[in-house]
C-alpha cells in the first residue's frame, strides 16, 4: 500500500530529526508559529463547560431587542420557527411521534448557544453581534424556553452553571444495532 | 438542430421527456438514451439521414475548432445530467443538491456531479489568503498557508462521501436513486496526512480530540477522535486530479474515510488539539440520532454497509424484455465490499453479484448481474456484506429497533419495483 510506505517514510523522518537534533517535533520544519494574538483572533469554540466563553454579559430583557431585530424575521416574533429553526417549546415531546428538537427541549449544554449564535447567526450577518449581545440574545432564548426568569442577566459564569433538561439524554453509539440475517434461498 | 440531426439521440430525448412527464422524475438520464427505452424508442417518427447506409451529416463538415472550450463540458446531448436540486427550498443557504446516481457509471463522481451540503453557502476563498491554524494541546502552535500544506508529502486515495441524513427514516420516500441515496459521491483526493501536520505541531499528552472549524459563514464546527486523526484522515486540496471545488471546500478541506459526510470540514481553517469534543450545536442539536424513548446517540461517526441498484431505478423503464444488465454501487465506511447479493423475486432468493475490481476501502464498488427480464412484474434489490461481516438490513429491521424519530444514518436496502410495462418505481413507496 502507497499509504502505508508512506508512513513509514514519515517515521524515518521523524527518527532522523530527533537523532540529529533536537527539535523533534518538527521533521518537515513546515509552517511558522502563530502568535498569541492570531490565536486569540480565531480561537471561537466553546465547549460544553463554557470554558473560552469571552467577558461581557447581556439581560434578558436587551436580548428581546436584539432578537426582534436581529432574529425574529427567521425565527418567529416569540421563537416558533420559520425559514430559521423553531427555537422554543418541545419539552416532553421527544418519546412522541412528534418530537419537537429545540434550544429547550433538546440542546444538552447551553454555553453551546453562545458558541452558536457567535459563529453563525444572524444567518445574513454571521460575527457581526457583539459578545455582551450574544449573551443578551442567548439570555431571552432560555428565557422563553422557561430556563432563566425575565429579570437575569448572563455571562461566563451564569451560562456554565445552567442545567439544560435534557442533558442526560444523550447515549454514546452502539452500532452494529441491526442484524440482517442474510438468508439466500426460501426467505 | 435540424431535422436531420442525430436520431437515435433526438428519439430518445424525446421518449426521455415523454416519460420524464409521466414520472414526474426530477433528472433526466442518458441512461435511457443508452438503452433501456432506447430500442422501442428507434421504431417511431425519425429521418433516416444519418443512418445507414447514409453518411452522417458530421462527417461532412469539421467539428469544432481547437479552443472553443477551455474547460471542456459534457456534450449537450447530456444535459439532462445534473445535480438533482429540491425545488421551493424555503432555505438556499444551508441545504443539498443531489448526485445523479442512475445516470452515472463506474465508481468516481464527476467533481461538477459531486453531492453538496453546506451550511451558509458557498464561500469564495482566495488561496493565498487562506489559512490554517493548529493549536491547542501541542508543542507548538503552527500557522500554514496553501503552499506550506502542498510542501508536505502527499498521497492519492478513493474514497466515498456520504451524508449522514440520505435518507430519512420518514415518508414521503423518493422516487429515483437520486432522490433516495443522491447524497453520496466517490472522488479521487489528494492531500497530505493529517498525522504529518499533527506530528509537525507535536501532541502533548492528553491529546484526544481535534476540534475542527471551516471558514464559512456557518464556522462550521467537529470534534474528531485523535484516533482516526492519526490514522486514515487526510487535509486534501485536490480532487480528481484538479484542485478542490469551491463546493467541496476549496482551498483546503478535511477527509475522514468512512464517517458522515458533516465531519469532514471544509473550507478547513483551524484544528484545535484538545481533552474532550466542544459539543459543537452540529454535534448536539444537529447530528444526533433520536431514539423511541427520547434518549439521543451521539458521535455517530461510521456509515455503515449500503447498496443500491442504479441500474435500472426508479424513473427508468425497461423498454423490452430479454436482456438487461442489473448494475448499482455498494460501499461501507468500514472498510471493503465483501460482497453484494442480489434479488430479483421480491426477496425470496437471493444470488451473487459480480465486483467490479479493483474493490477499495471505503470507496465506491459497482456490482453487477445479468439478468433475464420475462416481461412479467418483479422487485429487485440489493444487499451489501463489508470486510467485518455486517450486512446491510432491511428498512423494517432498521425501524424495528431505531423507530422513525431516528433521522440519520439509513442504510436500508431499497427495492425497486418493475411493473408489466417496465416501468421502474420505489416499492417502499
Ligand atoms: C436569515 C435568516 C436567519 C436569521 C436572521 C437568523 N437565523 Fe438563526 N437560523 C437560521 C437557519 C436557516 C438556521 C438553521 C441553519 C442550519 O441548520 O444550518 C438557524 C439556526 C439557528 C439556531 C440553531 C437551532 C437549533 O436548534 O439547532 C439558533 C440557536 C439560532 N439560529 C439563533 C439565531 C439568533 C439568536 C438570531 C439573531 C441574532 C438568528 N438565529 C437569526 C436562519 C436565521
Amino acid at each position: 500500500m502507497p499509504m502505508r510506505e508512506l508512513s513509514i517514510a514519515a517515521f524515518a523522518v521523524v527518527a532522523l530529526a530527533s537523532a540529529t537534533s533536537a527539535q523533534a517535533q518538527s521533521p518537515y520544519g513546515i509552517g511558522r508559529s502563530a502568535t498569541p494574538a492570531e490565536i486569540a483572533g480565531w480561537n471561537i469554540d466553546v465547549d460544553r463547560y463554557g470554558n473560552n466563553l469571552p467577558p461581557g454579559s447581556g439581560s434578558v430583557s436587551h436580548g428581546h431587542e436584539v432578537f426582534d431585530q436581529q432574529c425574529a424575521a427567521c425565527h418567529g416574533a416569540k421563537g416558533e420557527g420559520g425559514v430559521g429553526d423553531r427555537l422554543v417549546g418541545g419539552q416532553g415531546t421527544l418519546a412522541t411521534p412528534k418530537p419537537v428538537r429545540t434550544v429547550g427541549s433538546y440542546w444538552p449544554y447551553a454555553p453551546t448557544l453562545f458558541d452558536y449564535i457567535r459563529r453563525a447567526m444572524p444567518q445574513n450577518a454571521p460575527q457581526s453581534l457583539s459578545d455582551d449581545d450574544v449573551y443578551a440574545v442567548s439570555a431571552y432564548i432560555l428565557n422563553l424556553n422557561g430556563l432563566l426568569p425575565a429579570d437575569a442577566t448572563l455571562d461566563a459564569k451564569t451560562l456554565s452553571a445552567i442545567k439544560m433538561p435534557n442533558r442526560n439524554m444523550f447515549v454514546s453509539d452502539p452500532r452494529p444495532d441491526v442484524k440482517n440475517p442474510a438468508c439466500m434461498m426460501g426467505c | 438542430m435540424t431535422d436531420s440531426a442525430d436520431i437515435d439521440e433526438n428519439t430518445a430525448a424525446t421518449s426521455r421527456r415523454r416519460f420524464l412527464c409521466k414520472s414526474g422524475a426530477l433528472v433526466g438520464g442518458a441512461v435511457i438514451a443508452g438503452g433501456l427505452a432506447g430500442s422501442e424508442a428507434l421504431g417511431a417518427s425519425e429521418s433516416a439521414d444519418n443512418l445507414p447506409p447514409n453518411v452522417p451529416e458530421w462527417m461532412k463538415t469539421p467539428g469544432d475548432p481547437m479552443g472553443s472550450q477551455p474547460y471542456g463540458t459534457p456534450s449537450p446531448f447530456e444535459k439532462g445530467v445534473i445535480k438533482n436540486i429540491p425545488k421551493n427550498l424555503s432555505q438556499y443557504l444551508s441545504a443539498s443538491g443531489r448526485t445523479p446516481l442512475q445516470d452515472l457509471d463506474g465508481i468516481i463522481t464527476p467533481s461538477g456531479l459531486f453531492y453538496e451540503r453546506h451550511h451558509a453557502g458557498v464561500p469564495t476563498i482566495d488561496p493565498a489568503q487562506h489559512r490554517l491554524m493548529l493549536h491547542g494541546l501541542v508543542d507548538k502552535s503552527l500557522i500554514f498557508t496553501m503552499d506550506d500544506i502542498r510542501r508536505f508529502p502527499s498521497e492519492s486515495r478513493i474514497h466515498f462521501l456520504e451524508c449522514s441524513g440520505n435518507p430519512s427514516y420518514k415518508k414521503p420516500y423518493g422516487k429515483t436513486a437520486s432522490d433516495l441515496v443522491g447524497l453520496l459521491s466517490c472522488a479521487e483526493w489528494t492531500g497530505v496526512s493529517l498525522k504529518l501536520v499533527l506530528q509537525e505541531a507535536g501532541l502533548q499528552a492528553g491529546a484526544k480530540w481535534v476540534v475542527a472549524e471551516g471558514a464559512d459563514a456557518a464556522g462550521l464546527t467537529r470534534s474528531i477522535p485523535i484516533e482516526k486523526c492519526l490514522d486514515d484522515a487526510m487535509l486534501v486540496y485536490s480532487q480528481n486530479g484538479e484542485r478542490l471545488r469551491p463546493q467541496q471546500g476549496y482551498p483546503l478541506r478535511l477527509l475522514l474515510p468512512g464517517f458522515e459526510g458533516n465531519m469532514n470540514v471544509k473550507w478547513l481553517r483551524r484544528l484545535r488539539v484538545a481533552a474532550e469534543p466542544t459539543y459543537s450545536r452540529e454535534e448536539t442539536s444537529k447530528y444526533t440520532d433520536l431514539m423511541p424513548d427520547g434518549s439521543a446517540r451521539d458521535f455517530t461517526f461510521y456509515m455503515e454497509a449500503k447498496s443500491i441498484i442504479t441500474r435500472p431505478s426508479g424513473g427508468q423503464r425497461l423498454s423490452t424484455p430479454g436482456f438487461h444488465e442489473i448494475s448499482g454501487i455498494a460501499w461501507s465506511g468500514h472498510g471493503k465490499i465483501r460482497g453484494v447479493d442480489v434479488s430479483v423475486d421480491d426477496g425470496k432468493s437471493w444470488q451473487e453479484a459480480q465486483l467490479q475490481e479493483p474493490v477499495l476501502t471505503r470507496a465506491l464498488t459497482r456490482f453487477r448481474l445479468p439478468w433475464h427480464w420475462d416481461g412479467q412484474p418483479a422487485v429487485i434489490q440489493s444487499r451489501a456484506t463489508d470486510e467485518t461481516g455486517y450486512v446491510q438490513p432491511t428498512l423494517a429491521e432498521l425501524l424495528a429497533v431505531r423507530g422513525e424519530n431516528y433521522y440519520y444514518h439509513n442504510n436500508a436496502i431499497w427495492p425497486w419495483r418493475i411493473a408489466a410495462g417496465g416501468e421502474v418505481t420505489n416499492a417502499n413507496a
